[in-house]
C-alpha cells in the first residue's frame, strides 16, 4: 500500500517526520518497505522571478527574459508566449538535470546566449500542458526549491500491510492508527472547490430500490450484502484539478479524468472501491448484483472478454452482465469524455467469493485486493457521499434524488467480551481496567464496562473484520500497550516432557562421523526428474526438470561432482543426509525415508611432497570402508555383504538398505573414477556402547599363507577359521595377497594372521600350535584351501 | 694446580672463552676437566675454600660460584648448538616444507547454524521434534487456523503433490510450507508441558534466485504449558538472540500477523552490517527481521485437544538459510545448495 506523507498530514493537521513515521508504523504492525521522494527528478529546480522581458531582436516568437534566482540575474531566451515580468516560474539553471535525464547547458539561440530554462508543466512531467511556461501561484522567494514552494515535496511510503488489516489499505486507517499512537485527533481532509451538501442515502425496503430513475437490486445477497448508488446528471468529464491529481500521483496512481480520479481518491483514502457507470449505456436503466450464469461473458475494462460462473457475483443491467462485482467494471458502460450522466456504485462484496473469483479469472485489482480482505460495509454510506462530493466539486452536475441504500439484511459489527484476567494470562502483565478501555477506544471500539461480572463488552469497529474473538482483543491491547513495554525477564519454567527425536539424533551422529572421514556435507534440491513409477510427481512443478520428488540422493550428488569438474576440481568428497520420497497407495501420504549418501573421486590423501606427487586415487576399497562406516552410523543393525560386484547392507529383516556404486558420470579426461554409496537411516534409538574389560594376558599370533583356488573367498576362509570351536581365537586379519609366481593359474596366496588369547592365563605354545593345526584342518575340509607355507613360531604381539 | 687465587680465576676465565669453539668430544672432556666431581679444576678450587681465612672465603667463594654458573650455561648453550647442527647435517631436512595433511571434511554451514540454534534451545529445556515433509492441507493450514479462501494463504505459495486417488478438500497432499504442522503433531501426541524445536525442510513455489529457494530449512519452536505468557516469549527469544549473535545485540518486537499465533510479532535485531545506522541491507531502518513469533492461537490448541483456557504457549519460526547468509556474508542463497568443494572447504572443521 502506497501512503503519501502529505495526505497523512492533511488528516492529522500537523507536519510529520518521515523517519519518525517509519518507526511508528513498524511498531504498530505496518512496516515501511521503501520511501520514495515524489518528483525526485525535479529537486534541482528553483523558483525563478522574471524581472524583465524583452522581445528577441532576431526572432519574433522568442523573448529575452531576465530571471532572478535570489542571488543572480540570468539571461534566458524563452519561446513561450505567456511569460510576464514580475511573475515566478520553474527555473532550471545551467547544470540542472531534467526529468528526462538531460542536463541544462549554456546555449546560443539566434545569436544570444541563454543561461538556463523556464519550464512548462509538460517538461516537468507534471501535466500535458506544453503551450506555456508553468506560472507559479506562489509567494515563495526566488531561489526557493520548486518542490518546496509548490508543496510537491512529498514522500511515498510503501507499507507492508498484513492480510488481517484491510483498514490500513487507505490513508484514513493509517491516520487513525497514528492518531492513536500520537494521542491526537484526526479529521478527513477538506475537499477543494464548491459543492452542495449531499443527503444521506435512503434505505430501501428489501432487496431493491431506486435512485435517479435507476433500479438497484441485490439478487445475490450472499455475494453482495449491501449496494448503494446515486445518480448525477449534467456533469462535465475533464481533467482533474491540481489537488486531486497531485494526491493520486503522490501514491503512484495515474490521473485519468475527474470521475475516475474521484473514485480512486476515495479508494486510496477510505479503502472503499467504487465504480462509476455511464448512465445512458445502462439498459433499464437498472443495476443488479446477481450470480453469474455459467457461460455468460463480460467485456471488462481492460478490453478482455471474460467468462463467468455461478460462484461469481456479476453486476448486470436489464440486458445482461456488465461487470464483475468487486473485481472490475465493464467496457460497455465505461465513463467516456462525452458522458454527462453517471450512476455511482458503492457496494460490499463477500471476501472469499471475491478471492475465488479473482483467482479463477486470474484478475487481481485494487478493488478485489481490498474486498477479499474485507471492506467496512458500515462505512459505505460515508464513502459514497465523499465520492459524490468530489465529483460535484470537480465535474459539476446535480444529484438526481437521494442516494439509495439497498441492504436487505442489515447487521452490526460483532460484540466481543474481554476478561482482564485473560489479558493477564496471555500477556503476563497486569494492565489496569482503565488502560484496557483506553486502548480499545483508541482503535475505534465502543467499550461497555461490566465490572460486576468482570468482563468488558467491546463493540468492534466495522473496519476491523479481523476482530472476532477475545484473543483478537488481547492482541490489540498488547499492540497499543507497545510490545516494547512488556517485561522480558527470563523466569523459571518446566522443561518439556519429550526426548529428542531419535532420527535427528542419528542424523547428527552420521554428519559428524562422515565429516570426520574427510567428506563435506552438501544440501541439494529434493526436486528432480522422475525415476520410475515410484517417484512422486508434483501437481504444480517449477519446471519439467523438477517435476518429481527424489527417490535417492546419489543423482543429486552426481550433479555436484560434475559442477566441481566444471570448475577444474578433481578431488571431490561429498555426502548428504536428506529425505527421499516414494509413492504409496493412491491418495495416500508418500513414504518418506532419510537417506545418507556419499561420493568420492580423486586422490586418497591430499598431495604431499614426500609421495613424489604420486598419492593414489581412491578405489573401491576406499568406498568399501566409507560404506561400512556409514552403515555402522546410519543403520547399525544391518550387515554388509557382497552382491553382484558391489557391497550391500542387509537389514535384520533381510531387505537391502544400502549399497555401493561405481558411478558413470559425464567426466572430463583428467577426472578420477567416482565411487558412491547410499544407506537408509534407521531412525530407531541407538544402543549405547558397553565397557569390555581389556585383556591382561599376552596373546599369541600365528601367520599363514593359504592358497585360495578360484572359487574360494577370504570370507569363506575366515568363516571356517572362526567356526572352529575351542581354539581361544581372538581375531583374524588379512595381511597380504599374492598372485602369480609358481601358484596355479587362477589361484592366489592370501596371508592371514590369527591371534589367540585366554583372558585368564598365558597360553602355552603347544596349546596354540594345536589349536592352529585344528583350524588349518577345518579350513582344508570346509573350503578346500591349504597353506602355502606355515610361518611357524610364535610372534610376539 | 695454580698457586694463587688470582691465577685460578684467570685460568678458568681463559678456558671459559674457549668453550664456544669446541667440538662435541672436546666439550665433554672440558666438562670433566672443569666441573668433574672428582678432579675438576673448579671443584677442587671450591673445596680449597675451607682452608682460607674467614674474611677471604666469602669473596672468593662468590667469585667461584659465579664462574661455575657461567661454565654450566656455556656448556649447555654449546651442546644445544652442536646438537642442532648435527641433526640438520644428518637429515638435510628443510623444516619449512609443507606438513602432511589429511582430508578434513566438514558439516554444511546451514547445518552448523541449525545445530547451534538447537543447542541454545536445548539449554532452555527444548527437545528436537521432527515430522514429514509431505503433509495434508489440513495439517499445513486448517489445523493452524488458516481460514479457507483467505489472503493469509498468499504468504504460502504451495507445491501440491499428485498422489492419485481423489482426496477430499483438506486431505490433498502438499509439501509443507513451514515446519508448523509438527506443532500439531507434537501437541496431539503428547500433553503439555511441551517444549520443542523443530528443524526441517520446507517448500514454496518460488523461483530459485539469489534470495529465494523452492526448498529451504526452517526452525520452529513451541512451548506450551500452564502460565506461559508473552513475557516468556520475549525473554526466551531475547536470550536466544544474545546467545546466538552477541550479548549486546539490540532486539525489538513489533506486531505482525500469522494465523496460528495471537498476539503475533516479528523479532528484529540491530542490523549486523551497519550496526543500526541504516544501510542497504536493512533498507535504511537499522533493523533486520530475524524471526516471526507469537502466542499460540487458542484455535490451534483446540485442534490438538489442548484446553486453551488452561494452557497457553508461544511459538516462533526462523530461516537458517537466511541467518547463515547474514552470519557468513554469503550473497546468494543458491551457493548453499551447491557442492562446490572450494566453497564447502571454507567452512571445514
Amino acid at each position: 500500500m502506497n501512503i503519501s506523507r502529505k495526505w497523512l498530514e492533511a488528516f492529522l493537521r500537523q507536519p510529520l517526520d518521515t523517519h519518525d513515521l517509519t518507526e511508528r508504523l513498524a511498531m504498530l504492525g505496518a512496516p515501511v518497505d521503501s520511501v520514495e521522494r515524489s518528483h525526485a527528478a525535479l529537486s534541482g529546480l528553483v523558483v525563478g522571478l522574471v524581472k524583465d522581458t524583452q522581445p528577441h531582436p532576431d526572432a519574433d516568437r522568442l523573448s529575452l527574459c531576465t530571471v532572478f534566482d535570489g542571488q543572480d540575474d540570468y539571461q534566458v531566451v524563452c519561446g513561450a508566449p505567456n511569460v510576464e515580468a514580475g511573475k515566478s516560474y520553474p527555473f532550471a539553471r545551467v547544470g540542472t538535470v531534467m526529468p528526462g535525464g538531460f542536463t541544462i547547458e549554456k546555449r546560443k539561440i539566434r545569436g544570444l546566449t541563454s543561461y538556463g530554462m523556464l519550464c512548462s508543466a509538460k517538461e516537468l512531467e507534471l501535466g500535458e500542458d506544453a503551450g506555456g511556461i508553468m506560472e507559479l501561484a506562489t509567494d515563495a522567494d526566488p531561489g526557493t526549491g520548486f518542490l518546496e514552494a509548490m508543496a510537491l515535496d512529498d514522500e511515498c511510503l510503501e507499507i507492508d500491510v498484513t492480510p488481517n488489516r484491510p483498514d490500513l489499505l487507505g490513508h484514513k486507517g493509517v491516520a487513525r492508527e497514528l492518531a492513536a499512537g500520537y494521542g491526537i485527533q484526526f479529521r478527513l481532509p477538506a475537499i477543494e472547490g464548491d459543492y452542495p451538501s449531499v443527503p444521506a442515502p435512503v434505505r430501501a425496503d428489501g432487496a431493491e430500490g431506486t435512485t435517479g430513475g435507476v433500479r438497484v437490486a441485490i439478487e445475490d445477497p450472499e455475494g453482495c450484502s449491501r449496494f448503494l448508488g446515486a445518480v448525477i446528471r449534467g456533469l462535465t468529464v475533464g481533467p482533474s484539478p491540481e489537488w486531486l491529481r497531485s494526491r493520486l500521483e503522490a501514491v503512484g496512481t495515474r490521473s485519468i479524468n475527474n470521475i475516475v480520479d474521484a473514485t480512486n481518491y476515495v479508494l486510496m483514502e477510505l479503502g472503499q472501491p467504487l465504480h462509476a457507470y455511464d448512465l445512458t449505456s445502462l439498459h433499464g436503466p437498472a443495476v443488479i448484483a446477481r450470480r453469474g450464469v455459467a457461460g455468460e461473458t463480460v467485456l471488462t475494462l481492460d478490453g478482455t472478454e471474460r467468462t463467468v460462473d455461478g460462484d461469481m457475483t456479476v453486476i448486470a443491467d436489464e440486458d445482461g452482465a456488465i461487470g464483475i462485482g468487486g473485481v472490475m467494471g465493464g467496457e460497455t458502460t465505461e465513463v467516456r469524455n462525452s458522458t454527462r450522466d453517471i450512476f455511482l456504485e458503492c457496494a460490499s462484496f463477500q471476501p472469499s467469493r471475491i478471492r475465488r473469483t479473482r483467482s479463477t479469472l486470474g484478475l487481481s485489482t485494487d478493488a478485489s485486493f481490498r474486498f477479499e480482505r474485507g471492506v467496512d460495509r458500515w462505512a459505505a454510506p460515508d464513502a459514497l457521499r465523499r465520492c459524490l462530493e468530489i465529483i460535484l466539486a470537480t465535474a459539476g452536475g446535480t444529484l438526481d434524488g437521494d442516494p439509495v441504500d439497498v441492504w436487505p439484511e442489515p447487521t452490526n459489527p460483532p460484540r466481543i467480551f474481554l476478561r482482564p484476567a485473560r489479558v493477564r494470562q496471555v500477556l503476563g502483565e497486569e494492565i489496569p481496567w482503565e488502560a484496557l478501555e483506553q486502548y480499545l477506544v483508541a482503535i475505534g471500539a465502543t467499550v461497555v464496562s461490566k465490572p460486576d461480572d468482570g468482563r468488558m463488552a467491546v463493540d468492534v469497529p466495522g473496519w476491523r473484520p479481523d476482530l472476532r474473538e477475545e484473543i483478537d482483543l488481547v492482541e490489540e491491547v498488547a499492540r497499543m500497550h507497545g510490545y516494547q513495554n512488556f517485561s522480558s525477564e527470563l523466569r523459571p519454567f518446566r522443561v518439556g516432557s519429550l526426548p529428542d527425536a531419535t532420527s535427528d539424533v542419528a542424523a547428527r551422529a552420521v554428519r559428524r562421523g562422515l565429516s570426520a572421514e574427510g567428506l563435506y556435507e552438501v544440501v541439494t534440491m529434493p526436486m528432480h526428474r522422475g525415476e520410475g513409477a515410484e517417484s512422486v510427481p508434483l501437481l504444480n512443478p517449477l519446471s519439467a526438470e523438477e517435476a518429481f520428488l527424489r527417490r535417492r540422493l546419489i543423482p543429486g550428488l552426481v550433479r555436484e561432482v560434475e559442477r566441481n569438474w566444471a570448475q577444474g576440481v578433481r578431488d571431490i568428497r561429498l555426502f548428504e543426509v536428506g529425505t527421499v520420497f516414494r509413492m504409496a497407495g493412491p491418495g495416500e501420504r508418500p513414504e518418506e525415508e532419510i537417506h545418507v549418501a556419499g561420493l568420492i573421486s580423486g586422490r586418497r590423501h591430499p598431495r604431499h611432497w614426500t609421495d613424489g606427487g604420486h598419492s593414489g586415487d581412491c578405489d573401491q576399497w576406499d568406498v568399501a570402508a566409507l560404506f561400512r562406516r556409514a552403515v555402522a552410523l546410519a543403520n547399525p543393525a544391518a550387515t554388509v555383504q557382497v552382491e553382484g560386484g558391489s557391497w550391500v547392507a542387509v537389514s535384520a529383516a533381510g531387505s537391502v538398505v544400502g549399497r555401493t556404486e561405481r558411478i558413470d558420470a559425464d567426466a572430463p579426461p583428467w577426472a578420477a573414477p567416482v565411487y558412491g554409496f547410499e544407506v537408509v537411516l534407521d531412525p530407531a534409538e541407538r544402543q549405547s556402547q558397553r565397557y569390555r574389560a581389556l585383556p591382561e594376558t599376552p596373546g599369541s599370533t600365528r601367520d599363514v599363507s593359504l592358497v585360495l583356488h578360484q572359487d574360494a573367498t577370504a570370507e569363506a576362509v575366515e568363516t571356517a577359521i572362526r567356526a572352529t570351536r575351542g581354539t581361544r581365537l581372538e581375531s583374524v586379519e588379512v595381511l597380504s595377497e599374492f598372485r602369480g609366481g609358481d601358484l596355479p593359474a587362477g589361484s592366489r596366496s592370501v596371508a592371514f594372521r590369527l591371534t589367540f588369547r585366554d583372558p585368564e592365563r598365558t597360553l602355552r605354545d603347544a596349546e596354540v600350535d594345536k589349536a592352529f593345526r585344528r583350524i588349518l584342518q577345518a579350513v582344508q575340509q570346509q573350503v578346500g584351501v591349504a597353506p602355502r607355507a606355515v610361518d611357524g613360531g610364535a610372534a610376539e604381539e | 694446580m695454580p698457586t694463587t687465587r688470582h691465577d685460578v680465576v684467570q685460568q678458568l676465565q681463559a678456558r671459559l672463552a674457549g668453550v664456544d669453539s669446541m667440538d662435541e668430544a672436546a666439550l665433554e672432556r672440558e666438562h670433566v676437566h672443569v666441573l668433574g666431581r672428582k678432579a675438576g679444576l673448579l671443584t677442587a678450587a671450591l673445596k680449597s675454600i675451607s682452608q682460607l681465612p674467614i674474611e677471604e672465603r666469602r669473596t672468593f667463594g662468590a667469585e667461584l660460584n659465579q664462574l661455575r654458573q657461567r661454565f654450566e650455561s656455556a656448556f649447555e648453550a654449546r651442546r644445544r648448538t652442536l646438537s642442532q647442527a648435527v641433526r640438520s647435517q644428518e637429515d638435510d631436512v628443510d623444516l619449512t616444507m609443507p606438513a602432511r595433511t589429511t582430508w578434513s571434511g566438514g558439516i554444511h554451514p546451514v547445518t552448523r547454524v541449525i545445530d547451534e540454534i538447537v543447542e541454545i534451545f536445548h539449554r532452555l529445556g527444548f527437545a528436537v521434534a521432527v515430522g514429514p515433509e509431505a503433509e495434508t492441507e489440513w495439517l499445513n493450514f486448517g489445523a493452524l487456523n488458516f481460514p479457507p479462501d483467505h489472503p493469509a494463504m498468499d504468504m504460502h505459495d504451495t507445491l501440491y503433490l499428485d498422489v492419485g486417488g481423489d482426496p477430499p478438500e483438506g486431505e490433498r497432499m502438499l509439501l509443507r510450507t513451514h515446519t508448523s504442522p509438527v506443532q500439531i503433531r507434537t501437541l496431539q501426541a503428547s500433553p503439555p508441558p511441551v517444549r520443542v524445536v523443530i528443524p526441517g525442510t520446507c517448500y514454496r513455489n518460488d523461483t530459485f534466485d539469489a534470495s529465494h529457494a523452492p526448498a529451504f530449512s526452517q526452525i520452529e519452536g513451541l512451548a506450551v504449558d500452564e502460565g506461559i505468557t508473552f513475557v516468556d516469549l520475549k525473554a526466551t527469544l531475547i536470550h536466544f538472540a544474545h546467545e546466538f549473535f552477541s550479548p549486546d545485540t539490540k532486539v525489538r518486537f513489533r506486531p505482525s500477523f500469522f494465523p496460528f499465533t495471537e498476539p503475533s510479532a516479528e523479532m528484529d535485531i540491530g542490523c549486523l552490517l551497519c550496526g543500526g545506522s541504516g544501510c542497504r541491507a536493512c533498507k535504511g531502518s537499522g533493523w533486520m527481521e530475524i524471526l516471526g513469533c507469537g502466542m499460540v492461537h487458542p484455535n490451534v490448541l483446540k485442534s490438538c485437544d489442548v484446553d486453551p483456557e488452561r494452557y497457553t504457549g508461544f511459538a516462533f519460526g526462523m530461516g537458517p538459510h537466511r541467518i547463515t547468509m547474514l552470519r557468513y556474508g554469503i550473497p546468494d542463497i543458491r551457493m548453499l545448495f551447491e557442492g562446490d568443494m572450494r566453497f564447502l572447504s571454507h567452512f571445514g572443521e
